[in-house]
């Protein structure tokens, strides 16, 4: 039976490896059909910040990378409400990542889910597995 | 290693990927198919995928997993020819490692 | 169907441990190791918020004491009502809740 994994992501993107090593085990593991599911919580939210442009600090900008992950099978990405206004950010500084749905007629539909703390909190407490990042 | 284009040196890895990504042009492609032990004249099925795949990776920055491959060029290409069978028959040393070495792409993470 | 948090980065520097306990459920049990185990000398500025995550939220705290130990930080000035373990403890522990969520 598929288990389900949650990749916990709390550190902004550049400053340290964290975020893309996160990225490319999310990539290699969806692999296995598990059911995976990404949280974006504290600095982490910076992840799927819009318009990242890390040319200058002589980083490949790998935020691109997170609009393959539908085709990963991997829609659920949730976000942390608190976390957003901790640092001045609403979901319209996020990225409209999204998938399409093989069971719809292919229609896309959002994959980012903006949820409360409490929320986060249950959605840490269901899975089999967390890999933190 | 190293391939040579038309007097020009292009370093590649030990497995033949392209060490700079921006080295790439068609000719690239060619001479890296025609320097396998088999060596391979490439058509336009060929030239059909790895064009794909370079657009996936300009789009997303990456080499996609063989199964996303798979089910991408279906739903782009038809049905026809998005399936294993067809993908393994244009890139017999597997699908995502070869066309991705000949469309200058990094190896894909965890792929065939 | 409860989680063993563990923590090691000072409270001080980093905002691991503030976080893990907004979100620890009631009946979980946080564990602190390496550098954040100095959060819990009784006077610090985290009294209050590991005292709401014991009384108010049903949280059990741990301190791992070798680790206490090597920064000097002497068993009488722990906050009361955590408990210190040692590293059987700790593997206690992991035994004894059914997932650990480290937060790092």
């Amino acid at each position: 039976m598929a288990k389900k994994f949650l990749y916990l992501n709390r550190k902004a993107p550049y400053g340290t490896v964290y975020a893309l090593e996160s990225l490319e085990v999310v990539l290699i593991a969806a692999a296995f059909e598990q059911e995976v599911s990404l949280a974006f919580l504290d600095d982490g939210v910076y992840q799927i910040a819009k318009g990242q442009t890390p040319k200058a600090v002589g980083m490949k900008n790998f935020s691109p990378t997170y609009n393959a992950l539908g085709d990963y099978g991997i829609t659920k990405l949730y976000v942390e409400r608190e976390s957003l206004v901790e640092r001045g950010l609403t979901e319209d500084d996020l990225m409209p990542i999204v998938y399409e749905d093989e069971d719809d007629d292919y229609t896309e539909k959002p994959s980012v889910q903006v949820i409360s703390r409490t929320e986060m909190a249950k959605i840490m407490a269901e899975q089999d597995v967390t890999f933190s990042f | 290693m190293a391939l040579e284009i038309s007097g020009k040196t292009i370093a590649t890895d030990e497995e033949g990927y392209l060490e700079n990504l921006n080295d790439w042009t068609p000719e690239v492609a060619t001479a890296m198919a025609l320097a396998e032990e088999t060596p391979v004249a490439l058509n336009d099925e060929h030239w059909e995928i790895i064009n794909f795949l370079r657009e996936y990776y300009e789009e997303y920055q990456i080499a996609p997993a063989v199964r996303v491959l798979t089910k991408a060029v279906g739903k782009r290409l038809g049905a026809d020819k998005g399936n294993s069978k067809y993908l393994y028959s244009l890139f017999p040393y597997g699908p995502g490692k070869q066309a991705c070495k000949y469309a200058g792409l990094p190896k894909p993470t965890g792929c065939v | 169907m409860a989680m063993l948090h563990i923590v090691n980065k000072s409270p001080f520097e980093r905002n691991a441990l503030k976080s893990c306990l907004a979100h620890a459920l009631s009946g979980d049990a946080v564990l602190l190791i390496e550098d954040a185990v100095i959060g819990v000398v009784s006077g610090s500025t985290l009294v209050t918020e590991l005292q709401q995550a014991m009384n108010g939220n049903a949280v059990k705290l741990y301190a791992l004491s070798p680790d206490l130990a090597a920064r000097g930080v002497k068993a009488e000035r722990v906050l009361e009502g955590i408990q210190l373990v040692d590293y059987a403890g700790f593997v206690d522990l992991t035994v004894a809740n059914e997932k650990t969520q480290s937060w790092l």
